[in-house]
């Protein structure tokens, strides 16, 4: 168990490699949402959560064991993962997070370019990752999808989507999402 | 769009499907609701509506196509989309066949199924839309084309309102200029076929070879310049209504032709080979005396009766004395607006003149009358001169003349006042029926 040393946001690496990606992140997140977010001293392995048959990870039984790992006092909890996730009655799934609960995962796998044939660029997934980071806290928040362009919480379903919307949030939704986390 | 107002009921025994779907249709906005069988779904469905229903094909207990049709029953409006294994697929198409919108296989491509929910949730919002602003303007047909509080024109609308939701023959009858064809359309907005159109065609306005093609249609080379197969009005008008305005003006031949579309509602384009079907209502007016017209052979009687079911006589304005100023007062806002030219109303003058004019050319005659006063008169009222109507005179026959002149001229002037209606010109003149066809057989008059 590790605490969030104050911070609004515990970061936690779920088989990610990339610490630097992590850092990152946390700058990002703290500029975006103004809460400030710090990577655990602890990973979590998701093996726990693999489906052999597809070759990829429940993002579902990832979201329950990242809940029950929540800190007290409740700080958000945003897995992060360079596996790729499914939720079990999709094919697959960008992130997941808990409606209105502490915990939410995201996958940098689908976001990368060399996925799609295209060549690595560590900047764009930096910023796809921020996205859609700043999407599921917002699912977090009680946010739904929004249709307002530009905000964060417009739903996506594929990589280009998630570069058509920026990290912030739409006047109405940053309203809400002050409302509930301050 | 908002989603908030959109339904969803996700029918699923298993739990995890239950779960991941409704997780992803929350975050989307949707009111989801879950249910783990068919009763459970069935027990819902009593609670309230659904927009949109995914229903797994295969779970213990009430099957999926089990389910769906009793869904059918319950709420027919309801988009049924189907979830599936690979292995289930057939029994997937059994359900389309049986009225589910789609089917989707598990797992369910996120991609797929976002734009497949937001697609049909368009797809309602506009039928809602359309439903609405179909009603919005059947309902403004219906009742708002029909000016005048007089009680010739209330019972006018009652005979409309009782008339309109059933499928009969109307015949309406009037002079000309008494608004025949914004009767004929009031009866068709109040109809069931309303969604569907209303044909007019004008039979006393075309030669008999042209009205022959207007009704029927024509095939490719039916005749000189035919160089398409063409609809004809009673082909446009399946589903709907037709309106045959001055039906007492076809020929013989189309009378004929009409008689037997009435009975066996299949006809031929002009130069076709093949019966084509049209289901629609007839409507049709006349200003003519079509009982005299029968009488003396002019208009084939079985055509007559076939026609004249339900007939409505649209009294002339002249006997809607209180509907004049209604009526003159509605057309002089309508004309002041669409010109730009701010009048209010009428001086006492005007509206002694308004009152007093017979009025032959009827409703139309009043509309042009106030459109020509918007023109030339001087906002804010319109003044006695402004209208195209003289006032009354006393007319005094020449001191020379025989009284069989007079009694001519007067029998005739009735005539032309009454649209041809023996009827009624009978009832003006103080004479019967019988003794007018005398007369204007040994005086030759024109009807």
């Amino acid at each position: 168990m590790d605490r969030a040393d104050g911070s609004d946001i515990l970061v936690v690496p779920v088989d990610c490699a990339n610490y630097a990606l992590l850092q990152r992140l946390t700058i990002d997140l703290h500029a975006t949402l103004k809460h400030t977010a710090v990577v655990a001293s602890w990973d979590l392995s998701p093996q726990f959560a693999r489906e052999p048959a597809r070759g990829q990870y429940n993002s579902s039984l990832i979201l329950a064991e990242l809940f029950r790992r929540r800190t007290d006092p409740p700080v958000r909890i945003l897995g992060v993962t360079d596996v790729d996730l499914f939720a079990p009655v999709l094919t697959y799934v960008f992130g997941e997070a808990q409606m209105r609960g502490p915990a939410a995962v995201v996958s940098t796998f689908r976001l990368r370019p060399e996925l799609y044939g295209l060549p690595s660029d560590a900047e764009l997934v930096s910023r796809r990752l921020l996205v859609e980071s700043v999407h599921e806290l917002g699912h977090t928040a009680g946010l739904t999808h929004c249709h307002t362009p530009g905000c964060a919480m417009i739903g996506s379903t594929y990589v280009e989507e998630i570069d058509l919307k920026g990290p912030g949030l739409c006047e109405q939704c940053r309203g809400v999402f002050e409302g509930v986390w301050g | 769009m908002d989603h908030k107002d959109y339904a969803i009921l996700i029918v699923d025994d298993e739990p995890i499907v239950r779960e991941s779907l409704g997780k992803w249709f929350t975050e989307e906005g949707y009111l989801v609701e879950t249910a783990a069988d068919g009763g459970e779904a069935l027990d819902r469905l009593t609670q309230r509506n659904y927009d949109l229903i995914f229903l797994d094909i295969k779970m213990p207990g009430m099957s999926g196509l089990e389910l769906q049709r009793k869904i059918r029953t319950i709420d027919a409006n309801a988009t049924v989309v189907i979830i599936t294994a690979f292995a289930s697929v057939d029994t997937a198409v059994e359900a389309l066949k049986d009225g589910a919108h789609d089917y989707i296989t598990k797992p369910i491509d996120p991609d797929y199924l976002s734009h497949l929910v937001e697609k049909l949730a368009r797809q309602r919002a506009l039928a809602a839309e359309n439903v609405e602003l179909k009603e919005r303007l059947a309902g403004m047909t219906a009742h708002g084309s029909i000016m005048g509080e007089s009680s010739a024109i209330q019972k006018l609308r009652e005979m409309i309102a009782t008339v309109a939701p059933n499928d009969t023959t109307v015949m309406i009858r009037g002079e000309s200029g008494t608004g025949k064809e914004l009767i004929a359309r009031a009866i068709h907005a109040g109809s069931p076929r309303r969604y569907h159109p209303i044909v007019p065609i004008n039979c006393g306005g075309l030669s008999e070879t042209l009205l022959e093609s207007e009704l029927f249609g024509h095939e490719r080379g039916a005749f000189t310049g035919a160089q398409f197969r063409r609809k004809g009005h009673l082909e446009m008008a399946d589903g709907g209504t037709v309106f045959f305005d001055e039906i007492g003006n076809v020929s013989a031949k189309i009378q004929m032709d009409l008689l037997r579309v009435i009975e066996s509602k299949d006809f031929f384009r002009v130069g076709g080979n093949t019966p084509v079907k049209s289901d629609f209502r007839i409507i049709s007016a006349t200003n003519r005396d079509l009982e005299a017209a029968v009488a003396a052979g002019s208009f084939r009687e079985d055509l007559y009766y076939r026609l004249n079911v339900f007939s409505i006589g649209v009294p002339p304005l002249r006997e809607r004395d209180e509907d004049v100023i209604l009526l003159a007062q509605y057309f002089l806002s309508k004309y002041s607006a669409s010109m730009n030219r701010v009048f209010t109303g009428f001086t006492d003058e005007a509206r002694d003149a308004l009152r007093q004019h017979r009025w032959p050319g009827n409703v139309r005659e009043l509309e042009n009358a106030i459109e020509r006063a918007v023109v030339v008169g001087s906002p804010p009222t319109v003044g006695a001169g402004d209208l195209p109507i003289k006032p009354p005179r006393e007319e005094i026959p020449p001191q020379d003349m025989s009284l069989e002149v007079i009694e001519v001229a007067h029998i005739r002037r009735i005539l032309e006042q009454c649209g041809g209606n023996v009827m009624r010109a009978a009832r003006i003149l103080g004479i019967d029926r019988v003794t007018l066809y005398n007369k204007i057989k040994k005086f030759n008059l024109p009807r």
